[in-house]
């Protein structure tokens, strides 16, 4: 907890009162979300302001991670350019920001809004790191049609606690113009992981500088992102409902590594596979020199005009599509002290102008779905296959996500490696590693 | 009482953080929610369990005897190399010691770049060159990582301890050499029978110095390998680091620290014993 006043305090208690009495109470610390930025208490039980908040000038402090800076940058100046209220963005680097943000935490020194890697919240919100905003987010006009996977896995015990803010998905992109050149349809993307492979192997037999696909083969987060989709879409889960124990050695994921383990085997995979370790692993594709593989949907703004870029859903073993909803979802910080403030920010960023002027203008994932369909995505055929998958996708739910499949020392790297590059002899071992550390 | 500054100085950055870090290691500590009663000496009997610790524990070991051995000799090397005021021995001091004032995280990221396998200059010079025909797996085994690994600390560091070699020659009094000489010593004999004894506290320096510093290894793995491949490189510190922040869990990696701290004790008594024989010879 941040040190505060004692009029800021006396203020505060006055709020909690009222707070109670209208029922928007939120942190389990007897802290209140009702007081504006001047310390004012706005106990306003009606829709509107709560839907709302208040835009008086205040300065809210935001923390957003690089790999989702550019889409969080174009919300905040649009939110400036047009608000009383300034937003003050920090970027930390993606690998850095769990680390910064658990301290923060810890020491109550957390910004107003905090974005987050979605597959950590779950973490975070039972710390009582955000405030509970169940009453604010069903007080939107559009509240069910908010991406349902981010407030789910946001929820915790029938309270809510964050809101989508950035949609990264993964689908398959791939080259349009190698896929002429190898005698394939360029208007048939793979449909299975069969033809999958099959594509990469036609296209990587053109020989040169060209392969047939590409992926993190050393980036725990790449594997979860661009593989667990195949399982889901086999009808098969990754883990329980629970995230303690994994299936991840199940027969239907062990048919996806399969798959990829052939292509790996046959080297139809681009040189430095094995090796790519995350940081350059979405700048492979746009060079021009791999056919099709699976990667994350906001990338698509960044391909070149050099070749024709084509986008499907990730297929399953057998045929099926799906998608891992990834991005940040956003939430006010438990140590906010101008909630009402923060949350006129956040609700902006999900309003028709933010996510359609500034988002699908940029052919970013709107984190709507009634606007998967607008005039910047009728354009661009490809953003409605992206924002149409995100309805069939998941994002995984468990307390300890980041440990078991992010970091490169969790257990689920090597279970993968082991065997796509090895002969996944160890296979069951390596899956009560990835068990024991879910469970720990 | 005049060693009070320094007394307050000692108990406030050194002692009471000990104590907080002891205490730490014997708490139930989740980073993000603050202390939670004690949980000893459940942290401590965890460490063994952890499937990371034996590997990490024996690769931090191999690599301190390897950078260590290969730090000594080739800084020794060099500072005999520009141990004499000659045409170009200025450059060459200035050259080895350059690469001291960097960074070591902004070093490790420097090599990144190098060895990376998508942008990095190194592989495409070698296949021009006509030396490999395929891109070198700078960090991509085990081997080559720790190859990789240890010619950036040692491109790193080298230069450093050369400088604490070169002031340990320059003490020796050219006196010594020439009686050497007139009684028809070999200039290997001289280097075996003079230098090398009186040059042992600058070597048993550059030892503490070289042998805690690796065992301490951090920035340059987290960075450069990510302590991969298949945690083939992960260090000690990196388990802490892992513990703390990664599993936010801060009783376990504290301690881990209380024993990693206890281990280096131990070896620093041994060594200063080490250098306190040299001295009384």
């Amino acid at each position: 907890m941040r040190r505060s006043t004692r009029t800021r305090a006396t203020t505060a208690v006055t709020a909690a009162v009222l707070a109670l009495v209208v029922s928007a109470c939120g942190g389990d610390d007897g802290d209140t979300d009702t007081t504006g930025g001047d310390g004012e208490a706005t106990g306003d039980s009606s829709e509107d302001s709560l839907a709302e908040g208040v835009d008086d000038g205040s300065t809210i402090t935001m923390w957003t991670r690089a790999a989702t800076e550019a889409q969080s940058q174009r919300l905040v100046d649009a939110y400036n350019a047009s608000h009383e209220n300034q937003v003050e963005l920090t970027v930390i680097p993606t690998d850095d920001y769990l680390p910064r943000v658990g301290t923060a935490a810890g020491a109550g020194e957390l910004p107003d809004v905090l974005s987050l890697d979605v597959v950590f919240v779950p973490q975070f919100t039972t710390a009582g790191a955000y405030l509970d905003i169940t009453d604010r987010i069903d007080a939107l006009p559009f509240a069910d049609d908010l991406a349902q996977s981010h407030i789910e896995v946001g929820t915790q015990d029938g309270a809510k606690y964050v809101v989508p803010h950035t949609m990264d998905l993964s689908v398959l992109f791939y080259n349009k113009d190698l896929y002429t050149q190898a005698g394939l349809d360029p208007e048939a993307p793979p449909t299975t992981m069969e033809e999958f492979a099959e594509h990469a192997r036609a296209i990587d037999a053109l020989g040169g500088d060209v392969s047939g696909t590409f992926f993190g083969g050393n980036c725990g987060g790449c594997y979860v992102f661009t593989w667990w989709p195949s399982i889901w879409a086999s009808g098969a889960d990754v883990m329980n409902d629970d995230g303690t124990e994994s299936f991840l050695a199940e027969p239907e994921a062990q048919a996806v590594y399969d798959i990829w383990k052939g292509l790996v085997d046959d080297d139809i995979v681009a040189p430095g596979t094995q090796d790519e370790a995350g940081p350059t692993w979405t700048g492979v594709f746009p060079e021009g020199n791999i056919g099709v593989m699976p990667m994350p949907s906001t990338t698509l703004g960044l391909m070149p005009d050099t070749f024709e870029t084509g986008v499907a859903p990730i297929p399953g073993v057998g045929g099926g599509e799906s998608t891992f909803v990834g991005g940040d979802a956003v939430g006010i910080s438990s140590n906010s002290e101008i909630p009402d403030a923060a949350w006129n920010f956040i609700a902006w960023t999900l309003g028709d102008e933010a996510q359609v002027e500034v988002l699908a203008q940029n052919r970013d994932v709107v984190a709507r779905t009634d606007l998967a369909s607008n005039e910047y995505s009728d354009q661009d055929p490809r953003l409605v296959t992206i924002n149409e998958v995100a309805g069939v996708g998941r994002t995984p739910y468990s307390m300890r996500f980041g440990e078991t499949f992010n970091d490169p020392q969790g257990p689920w790297l090597p279970l993968v490696r082991n065997y796509v590059f090895g002969d996944g002899s160890t296979l069951e071992q390596d899956n009560e590693a990835v068990d024991a550390s879910l469970q720990s | 009482m005049y060693a009070a500054p320094a007394a307050l100085f000692v108990l406030l950055f050194f002692v009471l953080p000990l104590l907080l870090v002891g205490q730490m290691s014997a708490s139930e500590r989740p980073l993000l929610q603050g202390g939670q009663g004690i949980n000893f000496p459940d942290n401590y009997a965890g460490i063994a369990d952890d499937r990371l610790f034996w590997p990490a524990v024996g690769f931090t070991l191999k690599y301190t005897v390897i950078v260590v051995v290969v730090l000594l000799v080739l800084s020794m090397g060099m500072a005999l190399l520009v141990q004499n005021r000659r045409r170009g021995v200025g450059f060459l001091r200035t050259a080895y010691f350059l690469p001291v004032s960097l960074g070591l995280a902004s070093a490790s990221l420097l090599f990144w770049g190098f060895y990376s396998p998508q942008i990095g200059p190194i592989d495409p010079f070698l296949q021009w060159l006509g030396i490999t025909d395929e891109p070198v797996r700078w960090i991509g085994t085990p081997t080559m990582a720790l190859i990789s690994s240890i010619i950036l600390v040692v491109w790193k560091f080298a230069g450093f301890f050369m400088l604490i070699l070169l002031v340990g020659l320059q003490s020796i009094p050219n006196e010594v050499y020439e009686a050497a000489r007139v009684d028809g010593a070999s200039k290997v004999q001289s280097f075996f029978r003079i230098t090398l004894p009186l040059l042992r506290p600058s070597i048993a320096l550059c030892l503490i110095i070289s042998v805690t510093g690796s065992l301490l290894a951090f920035d340059q793995f987290f960075i450069l390998t990510n302590g991969g491949p298949d945690n083939s490189t992960t260090t000690v510190v990196m388990m802490i680091y892992r513990e703390a922040f990664r599993r936010f869990d801060l009783g376990s990696a504290a301690a881990l620290s209380v024993v990693v701290l206890l281990v280096l004790l131990v070896i620093n008594i041994a060594q200063f014993r080490y250098l306190r024989r040299g001295a009384d010879d």
